[in-house]
């Protein structure tokens, strides 16, 4: 399906190559050269035949192997989004518990608040709003880029990624707060934890041993959804701070109409955010054992 | 006003060839070993100029990694490089290019006429994306007597024949993949590269003329101005290549820690009429048009300060250039008087083909407003650049359109009756294409200089303003170009002090 809208997309690549002063004969042999003169059906059957073997192909624009140019620009996006993704697990979790349990408090109300405040701000702006304070005024980090040699240079890889990180954290923090707040608020209202604390548990212990393991099955669903969106929104972050990761090559392939870029990396963000959710969904029956039966009925 | 004159004498002695390198090189130690780091907004798209690689590979890569017979100065000017001495035959139809001994390939191979000739036909192939393909196309033949010598045979006179050679990469002809690495003869040879990120261009120690002032060059790349400016406001970069956005310069000028100088550009911001359709195909009308633009307020109002009001299509970089603004100058009055004459004392519709990317949209906006003060209306019609090209460029289906042309001596364009905005004076295509026959380059310039005074007479298009050529650096680094013509950035002059 991608395929064909792509080609629906008015625009030739071969234009797109050539620029403004080409004429028709270059024109036709550029077309010759991409391939863009075949038939969409043709197109396509060299396309899945290709796919099959992991083939996908060189770029139109720089000639490159796709596949090599997409694993370059994983070893930017992986990270980012990884990385970002546990730091807000790690802002998220404590503070969502505590936004929940101390709800009457004054600070438990902050939290909800804030996080609110955070699922507002767009994500651009909150980068923007990073590099201002941490990079133009602190210079504590970069404003942006990524070292020539990557992570090869493993420091400066690393502090070329914290603003990017945090960023990134902050916003999906905003939103997974609210999750364990939800699921914190269900957990203490439940039965098993009133049962437990007349059973002698104190209120911590209990939440602890039978809290967690129950509220964490609807959280985890919503982390695998959370984590294929912070991958597939890294794109923002990556402009916003000038780093060379997969959403910035689709970014340009889409405005050169590099046909053979787009669908590679569409491709494999496909592939990744199905393991995503594949891997949550095992997570999730490792957790709960009543998942594991019903795995076996369907 | 003093700042602005300052920087206007600046461009002066830049033409002059006074000053080829740019703002008042200091006597100061620098650090020959010193890493230039330059933020640009063009990342090359693969490495090779003949494969649809944009501009970004000129800046990266012109003189610094890949020399060519002749160079274009920062100036403007045709200069001998890899050659030592060339001579044309009475007919001008032979020339003889003798190499520079001495110089070898990256690879270590030394530079022969075989090269020469396998460089200049990788540019005229059939597969060639190059821009100056057409140019060269007057080649018939390329002979190589022997291994410093080149002789070229054509089929009509050229005398710009040594200007488009210095478009012309030379390139070892056993090199292979020059989309992904490189083989010149430049003062600096290919480091690392990362796509969409940087690429970085190291010292040939081996360089046959003379070395460079610092030890590497990192080109780093952005998609977006305000992440630039943020990486030199923060020591990331060291100098910006051309700055896009007029509002970003408050941040730097006036900060001692920076300096920002104006060049001359190339790129013209024009309001091309179909001259082959009504109304525009009366010379009235045009000039009435041209007469009713503020042209000097629409400068102001997008570039503050910056830029240049040109009265043709001739920048002051082009030898060919004269001040034509006085020609139509800004006159509502003469303009409406004009209108009458032509017979619209009423004024007329017509629909404004506009590109959808800056500046076109406010420019548009702003010919709205000025041309209804002459009783003209203008209909807005945003279009992307591939239906500009569609539409525009190859059907000629508009009546006027907006659009930057960004090459150095273009004037050759209102040679061709075919061109999409369809000037036909027989007259000025006789001039233009007798100047590329002329004997000498006196009678070229004298040529051209003639048909830019006639197309600038006919307000054969109505030429809006010249784009500021803008590059801002850390106030230790001195030594960069200030033109930046054909989008070159050579490096090798650049000094960092210690």
């Amino acid at each position: 399906m991608l395929f064909v809208l792509l080609r629906l997309l008015p625009g030739d690549p071969a234009n797109a190559l050539l620029g403004v002063g080409a004429t028709e004969a270059q024109i036709a042999a550029a077309r010759t050269q991409v391939g863009s003169d075949q038939p969409l059906l043709t197109q396509f059957v060299s396309f899945v035949g290709n796919l099959a073997r992991f083939d996908l192909g060189t770029s139109f624009v720089s000639k490159a192997s796709v596949l090599s140019e997409i694993g370059n620009r994983l070893s930017v996006t992986v990270p980012l989004t990884i990385l970002g993704f546990l730091l807000a697990i790690v802002i998220a979790l404590p503070l969502g518990i505590i936004a929940a349990v101390k709800a009457d408090r004054w600070y438990g109300a902050a939290i909800s608040i804030v996080s609110q405040l955070g699922i507002a701000i767009p994500v651009f702006w909150l980068g923007i709003l990073i590099v201002t304070i941490f990079a133009i005024n602190l210079r504590l980090f970069p404003s942006g880029g990524f070292p020539l040699k990557g992570w090869a240079n493993f420091g400066e890889a690393a502090v070329a990624l914290a603003l990017p990180v945090l960023t990134v954290a902050l916003v999906i923090a905003a939103s997974l707060l609210r999750y364990v707040r939800s699921a914190t608020q269900d957990v203490i209202g439940s039965d098993y934890i009133r049962t437990a604390r007349a059973l002698g548990s104190g209120f911590v212990e209990a939440l602890v041993r039978h809290g967690i393991r129950n509220g964490a099955v609807p959280v985890i669903s919503i982390l695998g959804i959370e984590l294929a969106t912070t991958f597939l929104g890294a794109v923002v972050v990556e402009k916003v701070f000038a780093l060379p990761g997969l959403g910035s090559m689709l970014l340009l392939a889409i405005q050169q109409r590099d046909y053979p870029n787009v669908q590679g990396v569409l491709f494999i963000s496909t592939l990744l955010v199905l393991l995503i959710g594949f891997a949550a969904d095992l997570l999730q029956r490792f957790i709960d054992p009543r998942l594991r039966g019903r795995a076996g009925v369907s | 006003m003093n700042q602005i004159s300052i920087r206007r004498a600046l461009v002066a002695a830049a033409l002059l060839g006074s000053v080829a390198v740019a703002p008042l090189a200091m006597a100061q130690d620098y650090d020959a070993n010193a890493t230039i780091r330059i933020g640009s907004l063009y990342e090359p798209q693969n490495l090779d100029n003949t494969a649809g690689a944009g501009q970004g590979i000129n800046e990266a890569f012109n003189g610094n990694v890949y020399e060519a017979l002749f160079q274009l100065t920062d100036a403007g000017a045709v200069e001998p490089k890899l050659v030592d001495s060339y001579s044309a035959s009475e007919d001008g139809l032979t020339y003889t290019f003798k190499l520079k001994p001495g110089v070898t390939f990256h690879s270590g191979d030394p530079l022969t006429a075989a090269d020469v000739k396998y460089s200049i036909e990788r540019v005229t192939a059939e597969a060639s994306k190059s821009s100056r393909k057409k140019s060269l196309s007057t080649i018939t033949g390329i002979e190589t007597p022997d291994d410093q010598t080149v002789v070229i045979t054509l089929s009509a006179r050229s005398i710009s024949l040594p200007y488009n050679l210095s478009y012309v990469w030379i390139v070892n002809d056993k090199a292979t993949d020059i989309t992904a690495s490189e083989d010149g003869t430049g003062p600096y040879t290919l480091g690392e590269w990362r796509r969409g990120s940087a690429l970085a261009l190291a010292r040939n120690d081996k360089y046959w003329g003379t070395a460079p002032t610092n030890g590497e060059v990192i080109y780093t790349y952005f998609t977006d101005a305000t992440a630039l400016n943020n990486a030199l406001l923060t020591n990331a970069v060291d100098v910006i290549t051309s700055v896009q956005s007029p509002d970003s310069l408050a941040q730097f000028s006036g900060n001692p820690a920076y300096t920002v100088t104006e060049g001359a550009s190339t790129t013209k911001e024009l309001l091309a009429w179909n001259d082959r359709v009504a109304p525009f195909d009366n010379v009235k009308v045009r000039k009435a048009l041209a007469k009713a633009t503020d042209k000097a307020k629409l400068l102001n109002s997008i570039w503050g300060d910056y830029g240049t009001l040109i009265g043709s299509f001739v920048p002051p970089t082009d030898p060919w250039y004269v001040d034509l603004t006085g020609v139509d100058a800004y006159d509502v009055e003469a303009a409406k008087a004009l209108l009458a004459e032509a017979g619209y004392p009423d004024g007329f519709e017509f629909t404004l083909d506009t590109p959808d990317y800056d500046p076109h949209p406010i420019v548009a906006q702003f010919l709205q407003a000025e041309y209804a003060k002459v009783g003209v209306k203008v209909n807005i019609n945003i279009i992307t650049a591939n239906e500009w090209y569609e539409k525009i460029y190859k059907a000629h289906d508009f009546q006027a359109t907006l659009q930057e042309h960004v090459n150095h001596r273009d004037i050759v364009f209102y040679g061709n009756p075919d061109f999409y905005w369809g000037y036909n004076n027989p007259e000025v295509v006789k001039l233009i294409a007798d100047s590329e026959a002329a004997a000498t380059i006196d009678e070229q310039t004298a040529k051209l200089t003639e048909a830019n005074k006639l197309i600038a007479e006919d307000a054969a298009s109505n030429w809006l303003y010249l784009y500021p050529q803008i590059v801002v650096s850390a106030a230790n680094v001195t030594g960069y170009p200030v033109n930046g013509l054909n989008s070159q950035f050579f490096a090798y002059g650049i000094q960092k002090a210690k």
